[in-house]
């Protein structure tokens, strides 16, 4: 008998995770398949904001007797999750996302149309151009976000008026990595972008309907004049960029005032500012005289093409989320620039905001469309071996080759 | 302490009731336990009652999402597991009933998944069905017209039929219509600048609206007897746009037409609607493709250059990992096998650390102190040496093997000091007084000894390097990158880590392609496992 309590244990143990797994897998899927459905709308959001937004869903709720239910995702999973799960109808009715998505989940038909209607004069240009793909708008914007210089003022008091002039004003401040940025042994052209930009070479050229696939700039002139630079700048030149600076190396050095000079985005301010540093924020200093745009990054909400509350949820978003007092409130919360123009002005009246709002007048809306896949994966490693010391014009026309080969063998 | 006739307490009671060890209390206490028919029956009662409470939770909740198949199968494997417990007999059942569910839910269904999704088109653009991507397609087709205002709308109804009330913003009249019906002007009451009823019309509170969402989203009153002219839909029930649409789905013939270009798109069996040049209109839905995937795998251009490099990796990664894991265990085992060792326990302890440190944190720590510019290895224990740990071809290698070692060699510890201690004595005895050397004891007699037990373990850990997706992937992601390849494919990568960036570059995620490469590999490993087992069987005819 003695065995037979241990092995019923075990059943017990196995039938237990057997069905928890079991019921788990029905039990998250959304509302879309209630009886009551047509009052509850299910909303993924990034677990870091469901704070955020949770005032502004009980305060619709209350206001229109729908239900706003927000489930909490781990940002890494969210967008693979919601592709797999819309099609088996147990995704949401709406999630939150970021532009750079659109074009997967176009492609995927995941995603509904959204009319913004009069209410697009509303946002930010770049807002309501980054929510757009092939003409048709499938976001509702509600922040954008994009890298600026953090300048430790303490260090240097003033801002820097070129790349030249950051240098130097770091290195008479007695500092030997004055510059630091997140770069990697892989690169990271995100960070670069700006620099790119200020020689003249887009990725992508656009047309009325949005960037144009067909017509890729990364290597006309202005992209090996960018790689020359990038040359000069790397291991065998000033030593600005240098591929073994990580995120956290780039951010120790600044919190420990051994850089002057950081450019990140506002994801990293409140360290900067909780480490007890005279943070001020500058536009990034060009390499050349024309300005130096990085790009936006447009945080906003889908609707799922497999919502059973399509009306709803266009309410919700567009009428309600949209609106001014609630981007202003979500502002409040979670400190990211709104993507509504009269909540984006009211939001500048704090200095930081202002200096990144100042800098994402500037920047582009990074290109959503597939074959910036193409480019990503080419891109970084590319400029990784520029800074290591090749030959940066041979290097560059490589990865133009390869990214159009990539794009074209689709 | 009662007599009882298990054989467990047989062998105990030799040992006097009044001298018994702390263990032996234990143990008597548990085999009491154990033989008292109530106490067993109640725990028995108990466990089932969780198990048969939880079923019918789940049960519940899957019959809420209509999910009748897992309903019925967690329905009767509920009563299966009830009736094997309660019976008296079915001895066998009770002990292979828990291994059996645990296999078929974490096993058998994942293999059979993976093999059913190897022989589809499933992945980006190939995502659902064919009736959502039609939807999705005519959704995203809609284009407003340009420069139409945004009209005022108030869903009404007659008859159980739903129609729009529009309000013309410029001439501010109203007008009516239906799916079938085009705007014709009405008669209305307004509310502001807005037509909010109309004779003969209901007009549909917002919570009505909700409830009928779907007849809503349906609804497009086209503008006027002209299609060309458009029809105003409305995404919230308040206000209304006109859109023309620019694909036409003819549902009997199966195509679609694009009405600006007239291409026609048809079902030709790829998963997708396919003009005849062979242009594609994405999404497309996901079908079975049989062994496309299989071909494609074996005979993708791209993989042709860093295919043979990549293979003898790992096969060089797994083997000098099991062998280097092996040799430092079994040294080690050995060590702290003698007596004459101090502190033998506080030793192995510190041996099984780096075990219970979850192998992702170990390999991140490990990728931070090998940086080349700033790691504790080259700035502190190098003295600001500039070594390329994970930069260099070779070195990151080196790297990788050396990180694997140490996350891997506990493992090869723990098994080895057991084995070794399975070993009996007298064999050696015999050996040392037959005059054997130390060295020749341990070559002649340990080893295969050792060998007998530890060699299927080897295999399984050969089998597991062979796709040790994680510590590649968290410590190098298989950099550094050949820039000569046409792949983003790395020096360190391996099979499975380089079926990753195959099958899941940039945006486009190929779970068809991806687990036709996991089944090949599956094979490959399945293959060398066997062999190498049908070979161990030599090692154990030696007992």
């Amino acid at each position: 008998m003695r065995v037979n309590r241990k092995s019923l244990l075990a059943a017990g143990a196995v039938a237990v995770v057997t069905t928890l797994g079991l019921a788990g897998c029905a039990g998250d899927s959304g509302s879309t398949d209630d009886s009551s459905a047509a009052s509850t709308l299910t909303v993924w959001v990034d677990a870091e904001r469901v704070d955020a937004l949770q005032a502004a869903a009980d305060a619709y709720s209350e206001e229109t007797g729908v239900e706003v239910k927000l489930v909490g995702k781990d940002n890494a999973d969210i967008k693979d999750d919601y592709i797999q799960q819309v099609p088996t109808g147990k995704g949401p009715d709406i999630t939150m996302g970021a532009h750079d998505w659109l074009g997967e989940l176009s492609t995927n038909g995941v995603v509904a149309p959204i009319e913004l209607g009069d209410s697009a004069a509303d946002y930010l240009p770049v807002a309501v151009d980054a929510s757009t793909y092939e003409g048709t708008t499938y976001m509702l914007p509600y922040a954008v976000e994009n890298i600026a210089v953090l300048r430790n003022a303490d260090l240097v008091p003033e801002a820097a008026t070129s790349f030249d002039d950051m240098l130097a004003k770091g290195q008479a401040a007695g500092l030997t990595q004055p510059f630091v940025v997140e770069q990697g042994a892989e690169g990271n052209p995100y960070h670069l972008y700006p620099f790119q930009t200020a020689f003249g070479a887009p990725v992508f050229g656009s047309n009325d309907e949005g960037y144009d696939p067909t017509d890729l700039q990364l290597g006309n002139a202005g992209g090996e004049a960018f790689a020359t630079w990038l040359g000069t700048q790397g291991k065998n030149g000033t030593g600005a960029f240098n591929t073994d600076i990580d995120g956290d190396i780039a951010k120790d050095a600044f919190l420990t005032g051994k850089a002057a000079f950081w450019l990140t985005g506002p994801w990293n301010v409140g360290a900067a500012v909780d480490g007890g540093i005279n943070v001020a924020i500058d536009t990034v200093p060009s390499p050349t005289g024309d300005p130096a745009q990085p790009f936006a990054g447009v945080k906003g909400f889908f609707i799922s093409s497999e919502s059973k509350n399509k009306v709803a949820a266009n309410d919700f978003l567009v009428n309600y989320l949209g609106s001014e007092e609630t981007q202003l409130e979500l502002f409040e919360a979670g400190n990211i620039l709104p993507a509504n123009t009269a909540a984006a002005e009211a939001a500048s009246s704090d200095p930081i905001i202002e200096g990144f709002a100042a800098v994402g007048a500037e920047a582009v809306p990074m290109p959503a469309i597939p074959a910036m896949g193409a480019v990503w994966q080419y891109w970084g490693i590319a400029e990784a071996e520029i800074i290591n010391g090749a030959d940066p014009v041979a290097t560059w026309q490589k990865l133009v080759s390869d990214v159009q080969a990539a794009i074209d063998a689709r | 302490m009662q007599m009882s006739t298990t054989i467990g307490d047989d062998t105990r009671q030799d040992a006097p009731p009044e001298r018994q060890t702390k263990r032996q209390r234990q143990a008597s206490v548990i085999a009491d336990a154990a033989s008292g028919g109530m106490k067993v029956f109640l725990v028995k009662l108990v466990g089932l009652g969780i198990v048969d409470a939880l079923a019918v939770y789940a049960i519940f909740v899957l019959i809420a999402h209509d999910q009748w198949i897992p309903t019925v199968i967690v329905a009767a494997v509920t009563a299966l597991v009830n009736w094997i417990y309660f019976s008296r007999r079915k001895l066998p059942a009770k002990y292979l009933t828990p291994g059996v569910i645990f296999l078929v839910v974490f096993q058998v269904f994942v293999l059979l998944y993976t093999g059913y999704i190897a022989f589809t088109n499933y992945g980006t653009g190939h995502n659902g069905t064919k009736e959502q991507a039609v939807s999705s397609l005519m959704a995203s087709s809609l284009e407003r017209v340009e420069d139409s205002p945004t009209f005022p709308v108030s869903v009404v109804e007659q008859a159980g039929q739903l129609g729009l009330l529009v309000t013309d913003p410029e001439s501010g009249d109203a007008f009516v219509g239906t799916n079938d019906q085009p705007l014709a002007e009405v008669d209305a009451e307004f509310d502001g600048d807005a037509a909010v009823a109309a004779d003969g019309w209901t007009t549909l509170q917002f919570a009505d609206v909700l409830a009928r969402t779907d007849d809503v989203t349906a609804l497009a009153v086209p503008y006027s007897d002209d299609p060309n002219d458009g029809a105003i839909r409305t995404p919230d029930g308040t206000s209304g746009y006109l859109y023309v649409s620019n694909l036409e789905y003819d549902e009997a013939a199966g195509t679609m037409t694009d009405l600006e270009t007239g291409t026609v798109y048809a079902d030709t069996g790829e998963g997708a609607f396919t003009a005849e040049n062979g242009e594609q209109l994405l999404p497309g839905w996901q079908i079975t493709v049989g062994f496309d995937n299989f071909v494609r795998a074996v005979t993708d251009p791209r993989l042709a250059q860093p295919l043979l490099y990549v293979t003898l990796w790992t096969f060089a990664f797994a083997l000098i990992s099991v062998a280097s894991t092996f040799f430092l265990g079994l040294f080690l085992a050995i060590v702290f096998n003698d007596m004459r060792m101090r502190g033998r326990k506080a030793y192995r302890v510190l041996m099984i650390l780096p075990y219970a440190i979850p192998s992702f944190l170990s390999a991140l720590v490990w990728a931070g102190m090998m940086n080349q510019s700033f790691g504790f290895i080259n700035q502190v224990l190098l003295g600001g040496a500039s070594v390329p740990w994970l930069t260099d071809p070779f070195l990151a290698k080196i790297s990788i093997l050396i990180v694997n070692l140490w996350l891997g060699f506990p493992y090869m510890f723990l098994v080895c000091m057991g084995a070794l201690q399975s070993i009996p004595d007298d064999i050696q005895e015999a050996a040392k007084v037959d005059g054997a050397k130390p060295w020749a004891i341990f070559r002649l007699i340990k080893l295969p000894l050792l060998l007998v037990s530890v060699a299927p373990l080897l295999i399984a850990s050969f089998a597991f390097n062979f796709n040790n997706f994680n510590t590649i992937y968290m410590l190098t992601d298989g950099g550094p990158r050949d820039s000569n390849a046409p792949i983003p494919v790395g020096f360190t990568d391996i099979l499975i880590t380089m079926v990753y960036k195959v099958a899941f570059t940039g945006q486009t995620r190929d779970y068809g392609l991806a687990s036709a490469y996991s089944i090949i590999i599956f094979i490959v490993v399945a293959v060398i496992s066997i062999i190498a087992f049908r070979r161990t069987k030599s090692l154990e005819e030696l007992n």
